[in-house]
């Protein structure tokens, strides 16, 4: 929807940007996301609900902890909630809608992890040096990039742009006290008017972490590496050619509430771009992007003392893509049409060792080799009805085929389905309205959508994927029928000097609602394992979601904010859904005076009462946290230094939440120190 | 834009270079060699003929064997095909003597040169004990006969079980296909045999093979939508299907039972029974 709140966000460096860029490429971006400085001029601000600003280049002194995780900046989005396998990679619920139901991409493009456990979401192999925001549309707003059911997160990537000779330097460290964290990074840029290029680079080194009282969680510690550069090149007026590529390699990565670990997790991210900024009004950016990336997953069980049965799990995945996107605008009518498609590859093997060394490997494709390809398009008209109120309406439409490639994994799979057709084909639809008015501060929208999605690989086609938080083996079902969402969203806030409330809200029903059922003619494969679980549909599922901010600044230098959040989900028998979370709060006091800066939060959750048995899930108890963090620039006139130390998870609480994976603890209390030297 | 319209007539050029590149495969030229696949076992000589024994893999083993015979005339150095066969394999234990199942050896086609039939070899050779097979043919009226010996080595996989059945009758139970498992749903072949007496073994009649595969190297798993083998005729062997989920090594445990339901052999797979007394075992 359009310019709502832009929380995190990190205003002051956005309106220095527009000023040192140069008029012709301050096109769409940065003055999309200045969308505070704009009142009902936010047109162009389009679908995106929230931005997340990320980035090690610019350190926000809004942000408690710069060289966080990924996962942690996204974390404070009251949309996002993160589950928790472990210390790392944790997989991102939109609107309480895990990946499946989510769309995730970089910079537009089509990620796929390569983990039957959804040990590596797309968040997992990019670092916060990489990127320069997150954007976090609800719902069917999000279908731009592709189909999705919750919404979707963008990560944008970070880079300069043309401009004055300019030459930065960035070194950034960090140490954790809970997992003796270690993160080292370090940045350089160049950038002239015809030229720029960023490279960067991230280290993370933790151990262990201990739970509140000290207690050591065995099998989470990991390292991470990730190195990345991004490279643009002005071709001709206005036009402009970037390459991007990034690296991510994270090795040793203990997963404390799965019975795996990881030891190799590798991606290679690439794209180029061709950007076309005409001067005439008519089409204001065209942008044409192809991108490859390749994802090697290695789960294994080699480090674990007691195991059943020795196992490897390795996973691929690689995808090949494209999209053109085009703006235009035509008198109040802002139009976006987006042509993408992409094809996927997904690959992933079990291959368990026998006791008696003589005996053969066994051997099973846990993702038979399919072959996902999608070719859509997507529409969006936007428009000013007045000087007040807006429009926005979207449709897109998209072929998508599964084809599994591998005869050894179609035979496999057709011992459930000897029906089984190697080849599905779906169409998939998605139109969403929305308006909205803005005027003397008080502004609402309301908004409804429809979309649909296909199932994911393991929901398709996945064979004997053991989930252990129920202690079933899963297998794929190839005749689902697309899952789909009907959704209505509305919001109300109000804007005074001094104050900012908002409450908002979304509903989704969502029909043919995939789950795993219980099929009691099946035993199941991993040993102690109650049963089998085959994908299939309900009914329907429905999920609401209220929040409800507010920000009141007590004194120029003094910020309060506060956040209530709530859920619900249950399917068409009232019976819960999994991993809705309770009722969520925040509230924090900022206090920002020249080079310094505080923070004192408070979060925590309510009692998870909603807990959805069927599915596993057993009650979890409240919890509250208290953090702090303190921070200081230094400033010796051309270099800067931002030093940041604080406490998370003050009073040491043992506590875990319905979000963590077997319900493992939590880190307890992390005393922190990041330092970012930029020259 | 050139740029962007460039990449996509590349790929587009790619793509039909790559898809042209594939119909260049060279057409098979159809060979009507009977021995193809075969690989010849042994043969044997008398004053006449020359007795060519041929299986797929060139030898024999311990359970269903099934094996071509094909006849040359010495002094015409020509193939019989009018051959009328008729076989019996015979173990010389210690103290006696006896046979096993075997079928009636036929012509495979009219104009080929090629007999077939099985055999299952129900116990291995050893240093005192050996297996013979007496081979008897007419052609033309005339009678001739040819003796070989046979190997049977000891099979580290059981696909053959020979038992005193609950009735008091001894049968034969042989694994026969798939002879290359696959992960897949496998068409799953059994012969099941009575022992008359020591000479005769004709095949059982009207039983039920009841399957139940198992992995006792991961937790004893088992795999869905197994078929219990039956008769699709009397005389014939026992079809069924055999699920397996993944390579390695699998148990089949198996229960013989009669038309009533009545047990001959074998007990359901439990928490406290981990495999039955009649099975079979195959490894891929």
């Amino acid at each position: 929807m359009f310019p709502m709140i832009v929380k995190h966000c990190f205003l002051p460096n956005f309106s220095k940007m527009k000023k040192t860029i140069p008029l012709f490429f301050l096109s769409v971006f940065y003055l999309n996301f200045s969308a505070q400085d704009i009142q009902h001029d936010s047109l162009k601000h389009s679908n995106i609900q929230e931005v997340i600003v990320i980035g090690t280049k610019d350190i926000s002194q809004k942000q408690s902890k710069p060289l966080s995780s990924i996962d942690e900046y996204l974390e404070q989005s009251a949309n996002i909630n993160m589950l928790k396998r472990g210390a790392y990679a944790w997989e991102p619920i939109l609107n309480n809608m895990p990946t499946e139901r989510t769309l995730v991409t970089i910079d537009g493009m089509r990620i796929f992890g390569a983990c039957t456990d959804k040990m590596d979401p797309v968040t997992s192999y990019v670092e916060v040096s990489n990127l320069s925001r997150a954007e976090i549309s609800s719902g069917q707003s999000g279908s731009s990039h592709g189909s999705t059911i919750g919404g979707s997160i963008d990560l944008v990537r970070e880079k300069s742009t043309f401009g004055d000779e300019k030459f930065r330097f960035g070194l950034n460290s960090g140490f954790e006290s809970v997992n003796l964290q270690k993160i080292f990074g370090s940045s350089v840029s160049y950038r002239n008017t015809k030229f720029y290029t960023d490279l960067n680079f991230m280290n993370r080194d933790a151990e262990n972490y201990k739970a509140g009282n000290g207690e050591e969680i065995r099998f989470s510690q990991y390292r991470k590496f990730n190195i990345s550069g991004i490279s643009g090149v002005k071709i001709g007026k206005n036009k402009l050619l970037e390459a991007s590529v990034i690296y991510d390699k994270a090795n040793d990565v203990g997963y404390p509430a799965l019975p795996m670990d990881v030891s190799l997790a590798e991606a290679l991210i690439t794209s180029l771009k061709f950007q076309y900024l005409p001067k005439n009004k008519f089409i204001s950016d065209w942008e044409t992007k192809i991108y490859f990336n390749t994802i090697t997953h290695r789960m294994d069980d080699t480090k674990r003392p007691s195991v059943p049965i020795h196992m490897d799990m390795p996973g691929w995945s690689k995808t090949a893509g494209y999209f053109s996107k085009l703006q235009t605008t035509l008198n109040q009518h802002h139009f976006n049409l987006n042509l993408s498609g992409f094809y996927n590859q997904s690959v992933a093997e079990m291959t368990m060792y026998p006791t008696n060394p003589t005996e053969n490997l066994m051997f099973m494709y846990t993702w038979p080799d399919v072959r996902t390809f999608n070719q859509g398009i997507f529409l969006e008209d936007h428009f000013q009805l007045d000087d007040f109120s807006e429009f926005r309406f979207s449709a897109s439409l998209s072929y998508h085929s599964n084809k599994v490639q591998s005869d050894f994994g179609l035979n496999s799979l057709q011992i459930f389905y000897p029906e089984m057709m190697a080849q599905n084909n779906r169409i998939l639809k998605s139109l969403s309205a929305n308006y909205s008015r803005n005027q003397f501060g008080f502004e609402y929208g309301i908004g409804v959508g429809y979309g649909d999605r296909a199932p994911s690989v393991s929901e398709g086609y996945g064979f004997y994927l053991f989930n252990s938080a129920e202690n079933y083996d899963y297998i794929g079902n190839p005749n689902l029928k697309n899952e789909s969402s009907l959704e209505a969203n509305a919001y109300l806030s109000l804007k005074k000097t001094n104050f900012f409330g908002k409450i908002s809200s979304s509903y989704f029903h969502i029909s043919n609602y995939i789950v795993g059922k219980v099929n009691p003619n099946f035993a199941p494969m991993t040993i102690g394992a109650k049963g089998v679980k085959l994908y299939s549909a309900l009914d329907y599922a429905t999920i609401f979601n209220i929040s409800l901010d507010a920000e009141i600044k007590v004194l120029p230098e003094l910020k309060w904010t506060s956040q209530v959040v709530y859920s619900r989900g249950k399917d068409f028998e009232n019976v819960n859904l999994p991993f809705i979370s309770p009722i969520s709060y925040l509230s924090k006091i900022l206090f920002e005076k020249n080079k310094f800066n505080a923070e004192f939060s408070v979060n925590g959750n309510l009692k998870n009462s909603s807990y959805a048995s069927v599915y596993g899930e057993k009650p979890v108890s409240d919890y509250v946290l208290l953090n702090a963090s303190l921070g200081y620039k230094f400033d010796f006139g051309h270099s800067k230094i931002f030093t940041k130390l604080g406490v998370e998870n003050l009073l040491d609480r043992n506590y875990t939440t319905y979000a963590d994976w077997n319900r493992i603890p939590r880190p307890g209390r992390n005393f922190f120190v990041n330092i970012n030297y930029n020259f | 834009m050139k740029f962007s319209l460039k990449i996509f007539i590349a790929f587009f050029a790619m793509t039909l270079f790559l898809t042209s590149c594939r119909t260049s495969d060279d057409p098979v030229t159809p060979t009507v060699n009977e021995l193809d696949g075969l690989n010849k076992i042994t043969e044997v000589s008398n004053d006449t003929h020359v007795i060519e024994l041929y299986s797929a893999s060139g030898t024999t083993k311990m359970g269903y064997n099934n094996l071509k015979i094909r006849i040359k005339n010495k002094s015409t150095n020509q193939y019989e095909k009018s051959a009328t066969i008729s076989w019996m394999p015979v173990m010389h234990m210690t103290s006696m003597s006896h046979s096993c199942p075997k079928s009636s050896v036929k012509k495979i086609s009219t104009d080929g040169t090629l007999y077939e039939g099985y055999i299952v070899f129900q116990m291995a050779d050893n240093a005192s004990e050996y297996w013979d097979l007496k081979i008897d043919y007419q052609i033309n009226g005339a009678s001739y006969t040819a003796t070989t010996g046979i190997s049977v080595p000891l099979e580290s996989k059981k696909t053959v079980t020979s038992f005193l059945g609950s009735d008091n009758s001894r049968y034969i139970v042989a694994y026969i296909e798939p002879r290359t498992p696959k992960v897949s749903v496998n068409d799953w072949v059994v012969g099941v045999w009575k022992m008359e007496d020591m000479m005769n073994f004709p095949v059982a009649d009207g039983l039920t093979v009841k399957l139940d595969p198992r992995m006792p190297g991961m937790g004893n798993h088992s795999s869905p939508n197994n078929l219990d083998a039956k008769q699709v005729q009397a005389g014939g062997f026992y079809f069924g299907k055999l699920s397996l989920t993944m390579t390695g090594y699998w148990k089949l445990n198996l229960q013989l039972t009669k038309a009533d339901g009545t047990v001959l052999k074998g007990e359901p797979v439990t928490e406290a029974n981990p495999a039955s007394s009649l099975y079979h075992e195959i490894e891929f």
